[in-house]
């Protein structure tokens, strides 16, 4: 494969052909925010967050699913891009109920992290607050819809890695719930192999497993990352 | 099927017409208001009156004075009947003889014809949509057969390209451009996808064209199959557009009869095939890759470009993906040539463009014009001004990813370039007046109202920012924001504009931001005054209305 060779942030990078601006930026040491982005499943452009500037371009283009050019100049954190990240992140924590101090993931949660880091110490958005279902009926995992981005990682873990198919998106718009199977109790799921694979996608306290309390909820985000290289390197075949 | 079998249809057809014609209106706006009845009622008063070797009943699509149907337009005379019931039937049939007549007429020479310009509805109104022979008397399919016969696929893009055609669905990217992106693909299979979602609340000029006109948009797509190298076709149409989907299925299945499509078109090597795909009515699924999704069987999600659909488009092959519009004025391009077509309209927007006029005007209907021409001449003129009394003050175009013109720049040209400079855009063609009744507020307020309900929810600006943009705009409407809830307000437009995944929220802002620009006094005016004592604002909270807003919990 071809190299390329970029500047991000005034620093030059070489890159692989066809890789995207995000890992090319992560192998340098280049930090970008990201939350609808996890290694080993595909990436949709969703959140928004790793949006960068590109010389050239007029409009801001995200990191995760844009590849790498010859000679590109990329800028990842400019004032303006600060400015978009924090009311972004802001209007997630207005859009549900993310009350950190009673969730499973305190201090495990990239939301939380995120918001940390972009110095968000309040929201300017009014809050939405609203009520919705917690769903325990799977024998071995919880969901709580309070807590959820919508970030479709879930969604994505269980239809391309896993296979299963199960997690999907209903509604559309502030609407959107992610769910089981055709909006069935997650318990009640005919397809749900209980791999958790999902909650092990999961950014927030969304998607836990059951018995784990406040700040409880650890996940290991590489066993995803691991079984998806395995697969494409056909590690396990003899 | 040749050339000589194309003539020979089109003479029986005309030999079979009879000296006087009644060409009674059958498109959805008219049907729902009794057409058929009416069509009925004609077909006895003929035969009741022993007429039948002199006078045809037509049914045909779109006569376009929408605001007066079900509308009956009468040959030779040119007079249009308006609002005919069932029982005025009798009184027409004898007028066409010279008779007296109780039912208000018109003539086809009224300012709101006169004005127009025809090419895209040039068959509307004329022919019976569902008989392909009557589109083929008017020289229905012989640019297909001209083309097959003596143009290969590049000088149809030449031909494209030369007339300056612009995609109709909203951006106006160059036809020509896009057709010869995805020929220069090399794919075994490439797509050719009609958009006709056509999801602008007020909006139905694709809509028309389908129900007046079917083989035209046919006969354009198979042209762009041969053009860029793609054996199928797909036409998306929404599921609430059901006589526009009848008279689809009818014309395709004649088509192929006819072998106009499947192997072997008009007897050449080119084979093409077209089906039809219904959408369920999300606004969203007219965004092109939405679009494509949808097709594939999968929810209708946008998704980054690039790649755009004519590098890796439809079940991931080159797709090119054009309005129901656009595909209509490709056969005139053909048989009268690119450099007629470039004449009309101005330096950079060439043609004409379909309007759905709507709103506190005098006519209201359907309008196709040249481009350039003035807002004014259209309000003014085609229009008829606002109703008496009224006085006009903005006109909308573009829907909910559009912005409100106000009434002093109407001696706007109507092309791409001057729209989009006025903070508006030309649109698919959604064209609402309003007057000075109207507050402004409350208009960015209904399409924010729309973006809300219509957003996918994919990305995160545009699914939560439009809902807090709504809850801002409540507020200012309530009488309970202030200046730093309008600032947050900017703030928020600048955010979804600038970060939201596809253009849906892209453009949600527009009509938020157009309001701002030309008439932020009345913003300003609903603000709080700048420090309310602590007092007055607990009254004002107290005795303000609750906010009408959405409920978030789940419907
Ligand atoms: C939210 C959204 C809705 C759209 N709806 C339509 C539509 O209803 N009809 C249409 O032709 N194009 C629509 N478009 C534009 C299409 O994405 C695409 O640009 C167009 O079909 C291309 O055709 P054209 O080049 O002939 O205009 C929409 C775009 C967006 C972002
Ligand atoms: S449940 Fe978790 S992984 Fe799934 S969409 Fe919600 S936040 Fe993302
Ligand atoms: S901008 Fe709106 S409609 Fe488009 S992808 Fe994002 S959420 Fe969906
Ligand atoms: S990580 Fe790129 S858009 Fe979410």
């Amino acid at each position: 494969m071809a190299a390329k060779t970029l500047t991000i942030d005034g620093q030059l990078v070489s890159a692989e052909e066809g890789q995207t601006v995000l890992d090319a930026a992560r192998d340098a040491g280049i930090y970008i925010p990201t939350l609808c982005h996890l290694n080993g499943i595909q990436d949709i452009g969703a959140c928004r967050l790793c949006l960068v500037e590109i010389t050239g371009s007029p409009k801001l283009l995200p990191a995760c699913v844009t590849k790498v050019q010859e000679g590109m100049e990329v800028q990842t954190s400019s004032d303006r891009l600060r400015r978009y990240r924090r009311m972004i992140l802001e209007l997630l924590l207005a859009e549900r109920n993310h009350v950190c101090s009673v969730c499973v993931s305190n201090g495990h949660c990239e939301l939380q992290t995120l918001a940390a880091e972009h110095g968000i110490d309040h929201v300017r958005f009014e809050y939405l607050s609203p009520r919705l279902e917690v769903d325990l009926s799977h024998r071995l995992f919880g969901m709580d819809h309070n807590r959820c981005i919508l970030c479709t990682r879930c969604v994505r873990a269980c239809w391309h890695v896993e296979g299963a198919g199960t997690k999907n998106v209903a509604g559309r718009g502030i609407q959107s719930r992610i769910i089981s199977d055709l909006n069935q109790p997650w318990g009640q799921s005919e397809t749900c192999t209980a791999c958790g694979k999902c909650v092990a996608a999961c950014p927030t306290g969304a998607l836990f497993n059951r018995g784990a309390t406040v700040a409880e909820m650890q996940r290991d985000r590489t066993r995803l990352e691991y079984i998806v290289t395995a697969r494409e390197k056909s590690q396990w075949i003899v | 099927m040749l050339l000589a079998d194309l003539i020979r249809i089109k003479e029986q057809e005309l030999a079979g017409r009879k000296p006087f014609t009644l060409r009674v209106c059958m498109a959805a706006g008219c049907v729902s208001s009794n057409a058929e009845a009416v069509l009925a009622a004609l077909d006895r008063a003929v035969k009741d009156a022993g007429l039948e070797s002199q006078i045809e009943v037509r049914p045909v699509g779109c006569l376009r004075l929408c605001c007066e149907g079900p509308l009956v337009a009468a040959d030779p005379d040119g007079k249009l009947y308006k609002k005919v019931r069932p029982e005025d039937a009798v009184s027409v049939v004898k007028a066409l003889q010279g008779g007296p007549t109780s039912v208000r007429t018109g003539d086809m020479r009224e300012p709101f014809f006169e004005k127009q310009f025809n090419i895209v509805l040039a068959n509307s109104g004329l022919i019976d949509p569902e008989r392909i022979e009557s589109y083929i008397a008017a020289d229905g399919y012989v640019a297909l057969r001209n083309v097959l016969r003596d143009m290969s696929p590049a000088d149809v893009i030449s031909a494209i390209t030369k007339s300056g055609l612009r995609g109709r669905g909203g951006a106006g990217y160059p036809t020509g451009l896009k057709w010869s992106t995805v020929a220069k693909t090399k794919s075994a299979r490439k797509y050719v996808v009609c958009n006709g979602d056509e999801g602008d609340p007020g909006a139905f000029m694709d809509r028309s064209v389908l129900e007046s006109d079917p083989h035209r948009v046919i006969e354009g797509m198979i042209i762009a199959g041969y053009a860029v190298g793609a054996q199928q076709g797909f036409i998306y149409v929404r599921a609430e557009y059901p006589l526009a989907i009848k008279r689809l299925q009818t014309a395709l299945k004649q088509a192929r009869q006819f072998g106009l499509l499947g192997s072997n078109v008009l007897e050449s090597p080119f084979s093409f095939n077209i089906d039809i795909r219904i959408g369920a009515g999300a606004f969203v699924c007219g965004e092109e890759t939405a679009l494509m999704a949808s097709i594939e069987g999968l929810r209708g999600n946008p998704r980054p470009r690039p790649p755009f659909p004519a590098e890796s488009g439809l079940f991931g092959e080159p797709t090119l993906i054009n309005n129901v519009e656009t595909f209509a004025n490709v056969a005139p391009i053909i048989l009268q040539g690119p450099e007629w077509y470039a004449s009309i309209g101005t330096e950079k927007s060439k043609g004409t463009k379909v309007f759905a006029l709507a709103g506190k005007i005098t006519r209201t209907g359907l309008i196709e014009v040249p481009m350039g021409i003035k807002l004014r001449e259209i309000v003014e003129e085609i229009g008829g001004g606002a109703p008496e009394g009224a006085k006009i003050k903005a006109v909308q175009t573009g829907g909910p990813s559009g912005g409100c013109i106000p009434a002093s720049e109407l001696d706007t040209p109507v092309d791409y370039e001057s729209l989009t400079k006025l903070g508006s855009i030309m649109g698919s063609g959604g064209m609402i007046v309003m007057d000075e009744t109207t507050n402004m507020v409350d208009v960015a307020r209904f399409f924010m109202d729309f973006c809300v309900d219509e957003s996918c929810g994919k990305c995160i600006p545009c699914r939560a920012g439009t809902v807090q943009m709504h809850r801002l705009l409540t507020k200012i409407l309530n009488r309970q924001a202030t200046e730093s809830d309008l600032k947050t307000l900017e703030d928020l437009c600048e955010l979804v504009r600038s970060t939201s995944l596809c253009g849906l929220g892209q453009t949600a802002p527009n009509p938020v931001l157009s309001t701002l620009r030309f008439f932020r006094s009345e913003y300003i005016e609903l603000l709080q005054p700048k420090s309310p004592s602590p007092e007055c604002a607990s009254t004002a909270e107290k005795k303000g209305e609750p906010a009408d807003d959405k409920p978030v919990e789940g419907r």
